[in-house]
């Protein structure tokens, strides 16, 4: 039976070595975890925050479709993706992807293509507010994130 | 048909409501064809919908092309390109 994704979307902050522990838990048949984890970057300090907004339902709903994409792709032992949603400072936590499976290239590949589709598909916006003060805008899609997902086609 | 529309980020800040009921035109099939009336409701649809083929529509919370069709849409949601993760 295929492994089923833990997804989460949530406001406040996610431990790391939280989610691997519940990943792995009395588990024998793991043998390689892989971790990413995205952060709120400060851009040279011209960023005070960022806001999250997000599709209620449809984000848990989206990301459910992509984790049993990659599940079902790379026979993943184990998958959990979290992400945040509300303001951010710089340093924070933003999305956590937890991979696991038998051998390191499956969970490594598995992590990097949730990213990839997480990016263009799971519905959520960044709004930038400045350190000036002023709201910089909503961050606009990258061509660089649609290529990487494409790689995958 | 009357469908529920949810907006988001700056599509929602243009309209200037997170979501509406409307009753909609027999002659809008597609998702293309919903773009298409909503810019004619106002300065704020048109600024939100200005180019449309930048934004996604979800039918029911999953995303569809624009020129599939919207019948028995319960929900339809109306964003830009997602920059999440």
């Amino acid at each position: 039976m295929a492994a089923s994704p833990t997804i989460r979307v949530q406001n406040e902050d996610f431990h790391l070595q939280t989610e691997i522990d519940r990943l792995v838990a009395g588990r024998t048949d793991i043998g390689a975890v892989v971790t990413f984890s995205g952060l709120c970057r400060d851009d040279g300090g011209s960023l005070n925050a960022l806001e999250l907004e997000h599709y209620p339902g449809m984000a848990e709903a989206e990301m459910r479709r992509i984790a049993e994409l990659a599940i079902a792709r790379f026979s993943l032992q184990g998958l959990t993706a979290i992400h945040r949603f509300g303001k951010i400072a710089p340093g924070e936590n933003i999305v956590l992807v937890i991979a696991a499976s038998r051998h390191r290239q499956a969970a490594f590949d598995g992590a990097n293509f949730v990213m990839d589709f997480l990016k263009t598909a799971a519905p959520f916006w960044k709004k930038e507010h400045l350190a000036d003060g002023s709201t910089g805008g909503w961050v606009s899609a990258k061509d660089a994130d649609d290529k990487a997902r494409d790689k995958w086609r | 048909m009357k469908v529920k529309l949810v907006y988001f980020a700056w599509v929602r800040e243009r309209i200037d409501k997170p979501e509406e009921e409307i009753e909609l035109p027999d002659a809008v099939v597609t998702a293309g064809d919903l773009l298409r009336h909503l810019k004619t409701l106002g300065d704020g649809y048109e600024a939100a919908l200005q180019y449309p083929e930048v934004i996604r529509v979800a039918v029911n919370q999953e995303h569809v092309d624009h020129d599939e069709p919207i019948a028995g849409a319960r929900e339809i949601g109306i964003f830009p390109p997602m920059t999440g993760g």
